[in-house]
């Protein structure tokens, strides 16, 4: 390290312009070794991956290499033709963009260079679009949503005729994603328009940086890479475990116990950020905060639900250190301006190794200070879990995701965007796509039936062939039927579905909704819970307590009540599953005495008792314990797997054991266990091997089994939604109106019925079936967990319940049960009337 | 307001309910069928509806009319009604019936041979849907039942009618579940649409204002299996 600086002045001198070096002394500061690294790299014409934690200067190491550049650019002559956009910036919030074009005016000023720096956003005027089409600034920050708006439109080649350089900001974010995606198509379509392209990407320290070196560049030839330059060190992160002096839990999310001694953290800290797992925990946390607010601290609460205006005021009180704490749920719910922040409080467990790094790294911007951070486990096996995932911190493990395959829903979006851009030769298209890393392995027949399918549906009926959409004209190219497909496409661009949600708007306690307009908007909630409530429940939102007074047609009333038993809303899809990583790491501390000194006492005593009562798993074992309890016969499962896979298993087991008459009446599923419950004696029948725990956790149970239970399940008709509106099947919006959410959602759940029954293979329920795999059915984790466990499968029979099933069985009851809303439900509704009515 | 007769047991499923004293079976599968006047009354076919979507762009699957003929060839095999009564939205557009395939069309043609078959004139659909047999009418008169495709403003006992896609909506523990349904109160049912793309309207909304008796609505919810009768205290508007 303490040579570096050395080297990077030489270095600096070589690469960067006079005026630069001048304004980087004027400020005391000298250029850093990764930015100059980067700066050469680029000059060398190569595209370049930088990998650096928060605070290391990544962003003005971005556009060293166009500020330079541009820097040394003549200025333009009146008269001179146009000169387009010399650098584009892709980040994946909005707020981000604004914000770096404030960051990078700063330095541009102040060096005096002639460089023009704009947005363009969803937020920006049609007149100020306009005009950057007609004169572009030299350097243009967008959102990947914005850019295939861009291509898309007739004049996308022009538009981008000069571009040298692609910045990527927040890149291990954008790759996981749909939207990650799009934007690998569009630079594939950048490529095409100017085939020197360099792009610069920068990321938060990834597992895999080479996947994202790929996705930077071409892959044709196959397996190029951007070069790569990774800033580590930064100082080393204090992290503790919370020791409370209170009971941990065995079960539950909210943390409650702890809320005293979080709270005494905020008093002794300047300013203190707490991340929560989801928005319900963030509801309830920020609840009891202010319940022990004696001294009414300034405490406020940020996440996406809440409206935007409530947002911007929490992000500007904090940016001017105007509050001690903020309740958070995600660091991309945030906007950008970061205080001093001199504490991260995580409530709950991180649920993965990296996550826990990045939003620790937020603590602090400038990285040669340590941050510090307290992690405060809900529950015993979270304890287990942050243990877990502390050490792996120091270790600097990484567990973020793969990157899968890119979506055929979002392939299709592309190519009719590239349609209404320019006529396209399939042979072409086809290539250029196969340039972008997620579709490198894409075969020309799928390619084939995603173009019929833009054109005409794909339907094996050829019925609509009068109303295709692109058309093959003579000349062998692709061509937009007519001008209203074009501006279609261009209102439902994009990959970002939101859930059905409605405004929550304040009245008069006990008015009608129709009686008075209302007061203000305090956020959304999703439709799914509001439909849930009757009039006058009460239920936690925005940090209130919320009395429910009605619906009407998109808003939900609400007046202030006071409420104990307020119900918190569910929101899908906000909690991330256990990575396989730190699970593993969970199980070989199980298996390991000596390292349960590290944990609170009172934990380690439940694992011996579990040692004890039963066994602990091995870690590479799958410890499965069944045990009689009331009238009920029980089987608990230790996989370690996450909820998302433990669910598909409880599934897929349920029916299993139905088959062999257990008669299983339900399961429940954690982060790391899954329980199952039975009439019949389920210990004896395994014993008996009627049937064997193997046949039972048998591999073959993901062919057959799988596709008769995905067949009905709402799982596969909401991801069958979410391809139908990306894949553009289904318009997310129509000129002159919004479709809500429920027209939508009821429309796509009867198209799939249809299509399901006539058309099982059709192109669309291959895309749904591929996305569910890897998304919320997680079949792939199931499928490595199934064959890992493959004769390692320890059975124990019980008396009783054992330690270490305690957490799951409290569950039972408690978790929200998902499926489809059942006939049952009709049935008892319709038993209370005939009882009442005294016809039966 | 149900004869005390004797009656026959309906099939699986459905349930017998009386509508301005004529005994009808309520079937799950979203028909009403009088069995003394051997009458079946099917509502909102809106068949080719998928091809009317995709004229504007929009290339949904275009199995919808085959599915829906396949259902409604399931209940008049059950059932071997002399007449079929078809409550308008038969075509979700006036050209549908010349769109439709040819093998939906003989499919069609098919359930029609050998009973009285009328297509009440719907607003999708007022006019006779090309080339197909059958007689068009505005409404139709059988003993006590008027048959009409929008329920007259004023109350008329014994209207059945279609038009609103009906469905209703409960909350048993904390769980929401909707469906489609008959929404009846003794005088005057509402049935359901049929047609696989139709979606539906809770018997809560403005649209059904003064259209029941509040204190006897009842909504007949369809079932995986069967019919649910829930009363109008159960039931939740959205």
């Amino acid at each position: 390290m303490t040579e570096q600086p050395r080297l990077a002045k030489q270095n600096a001198a070589v690469h960067l312009p006079e005026p630069f070096l001048r304004w980087f002394a004027e400020k005391g500061w000298s250029p850093r070794a990764h930015q100059i690294e980067l700066l050469a790299t680029a000059q060398a014409g190569q595209s370049v991956l930088l990998i650096a934690p928060t605070g290391a200067g990544k962003t003005l190491a971005g556009f060293l290499p166009s500020l330079t550049e541009l820097a040394g650019r003549p200025r333009k002559k009146p008269g001179q033709a146009r000169r387009g956009i010399h650098t584009l910036y892709i980040s994946p919030l909005k707020a981000l963009a604004v914000d770096i074009e404030r960051n990078l005016g700063k330095p541009v000023e102040e060096i005096g260079l002639p460089v023009t720096i704009e947005t363009r956003t969803g937020d920006t005027p049609a007149h100020k679009r306009q005009r950057q089409k007609l004169a572009p600034p030299d350097i243009l920050l967008t959102t990947p949503e914005q850019l295939a708006l861009l291509i898309a439109a007739p004049d996308a080649r022009r538009f981008f005729e000069d571009l040298h350089y692609v910045v990527l900001d927040e890149l291990h974010s954008l790759v996981t994603s749909k939207r990650g995606h799009l934007l690998s198509l569009g630079l594939a379509r950048l490529r095409s328009f100017v085939p020197g392209l360099q792009t610069i990407g920068l990321s938060a320290t990834v597992a895999e940086p080479d996947e994202l070196r790929r996705w930077l560049v071409s892959q044709n030839p196959p397996g190029g890479m951007a070069e790569l330059i990774v800033v580590t060190g930064g100082a080393k992160p204090e992290i503790s475990i919370l020791d409370s002096e209170e009971r941990v839990p065995w079960a539950g999310h909210s943390a409650r116990y702890a809320t005293p001694e979080i709270y005494s953290e905020i008093k002794r800290h300047k300013t203190t950020l707490l991340f929560v797992n989801t928005r319900s925990q963030a509801e309830l946390l920020f609840q009891e905060l202010w319940r022990v607010n004696e001294d009414t601290l300034p405490i406020a609460l940020h996440h996406g639900s809440l409206d935007v205006a409530q947002r911007r005021r929490v992000e500007k009180a904090m940016g001017e250190n105007a509050l001690r704490a903020i309740v958070a749920t995600s660091t991309l719910d945030l906007g950008i301006d970061w205080g001093d922040v001199d504490l991260v409080v995580h409530v709950g467990a991180p649920k993965g190794a990296s996550r826990l790094a990045q939003r620790i790294g937020r603590a602090n911007h400038r990285m040669d200070e340590p941050s510090k951070a307290i992690l405060i486990p809900a529950n015993r096996f979270e304890v287990l879990e942050c243990r877990a995932a502390l050490d792996a911190n120091y270790l600097g493990a990484q567990d973020t995701p793969p990157l899968v395959n890119g979506g055929l829903d979002v392939l299709a979006q592309h190519v009719l965007g590239c349609a209404c851009g320019a006529p396209f030769l399939a042979d072409t298209l086809f290539e250029e796509v196969r340039t972008a890393a997620p579709y490198a392995s894409l075969d020309r027949p799928t390619f084939d039936r995603v173009v019929d399918f833009v054109a005409t549906g794909g339907y094996a009926l050829k019925n609509y062939e009068r109303y295709a959409r692109i058309r093959l004209t003579k000349d062998g190219l692709w061509r937009v039927s007519n001008p209203r497909i074009a501006q279609q496409y261009r209102l439902n661009v994009g990959t970002i579905i939101e859930v059905p949600a409605l405004n929550v708007r304040y009245i008069k306690a006990g008015s009608k909704g129709s009686a008075s307009r209302g007061g203000r908007v305090l956020g959304k909630i999703e439709e799914a819970f509001l439909e849930t409530l009757t009039h006058g429940d009460t239920f936690m939102f925005a940090g209130k307590v919320l009395r429910f007074e009605g619906i009407r047609e998109n808003e939900c009333f609400v007046s202030n009540a006071l409420g104990i038993d307020a119900k918190v809303p569910y929101y899908g899809g906000g909690k991330f599953p256990l990575s396989t990583y730190l699970a593993e790491q969970v199980r070989i501390m199980l298996d390991d005495p000596l390292r349960w000194k590290k944990l609170p006492e009172q934990v380690a005593d439940w694992l011996r008792f579990q040692a004890d009562k039963s066994v602990l798993p091995k870690r590479d074992d799958l410890l499965i314990e069944t045990f009689p309890r009331g009238n009920r016969h029980y089987l608990v499962a230790y996989p370690f797997e996450g909820r998302l896979a433990h669910q598909t298993l409880g599934m897929l087991l349920t029916r299993r054991l139905d088959r062999t008459g257990a008669r299983p009446l339900g399961f429940v599923a954690t982060d790391y266990a899954l329980a199952i419950w039975s009439l019949a004696d389920m210990g004896r029948m395994f014993r008996a091997k009627k049937p064997s725990l193997s046949e039972l956790f048998d591999q073959d149970m993901l062919g057959d089994d799988l596709e008769a239970w995905l067949a009905g399940s709402w799982l596969l008709k909401r991801t069958f939604r979410n391809c139908a509106l990306i894949s553009g099947l289904i318009e997310k919006r129509h000129p002159g109106q919004e479709k809500s959410g429920r027209q939508v959602t009821v429309s796509t759940d009867l198209i799939y019925d249809v299509l399901r029954s006539h058309e099982p293979d059709h192109i669309l329920l291959q895309a749904t079936r591929a996305d569910a795999a890897t998304g919320l059915l997680d079949v792939s984790r199931l499928a490595e967990m199934l064959s890992r466990i493959q004769g390692r499968i320890v059975h124990k029979n019980l008396e009783q319940i054992s330690p270490l099933a305690v957490p799951i069985m409290l569950e039972i009851g408690k978790m929200p049960v998902h499926g489809e809303a059942d006939d049952t439900l009709l049935m008892d509704a319709a038993t209370l009337v005939e009882e009442a009515m005294g016809t039966k | 307001m149900t004869r005390a007769l004797a009656m026959p047991v309906p099939p699986a499923g459905a349930d017998f309910i009386g509508i301005a004293g004529e005994r009808a079976i309520c079937d799950r599968r979203g028909v009403l069928y009088f069995p003394e006047l051997r009458l079946l009354a099917v509502s909102d076919l809106h068949l080719e509806k998928g091809s009317s979507l995709a004229r504007r762009g929009t290339l949904i699957p275009p199995y919808d009319t085959g599915a829906t003929l396949l259902r409604l060839q399931a209940v008049i095999a059950d059932y071997q009604p002399a007449i079929v009564i078809s409550l308008g939205d038969s075509f979700h557009d006036g050209g549908g019936a010349a769109r439709m395939h040819s093998s939906f069309r003989e499919r069609l043609e098919g359930l029609m041979v050998g009973r009285d078959w009328f297509w009440v004139a719907g607003n999708h659909d007022p006019d006779a849907p090309a080339d197909l047999p059958g007689e068009t009418v505005r409404e139709l008169a059988i003993g006590s039942l008027l048959f009409r495709h929008e329920p007259s403003a004023v109350r008329v006992e014994g209207e059945v009618a279609g038009h609103l896609h009906p469905c209703a909506r409960i909350v048993q523990q904390g769980r929401s579940v909707r469906r489609r349904c008959f929404a009846g109160d003794g005088d005057r049912m509402i049935m359901p649409a049929f047609g696989a793309y139709t979606g539906s309207l809770n018997v809560l909304d403005r649209a059904y204002a003064g259209l029941f008796r509040r204190e006897t609505l009842m909504a007949y919810m369809l079932g995986a299996e069967r019919i649910f009768a829930i009363s109008h205290a159960m039931l939740r508007p959205g």
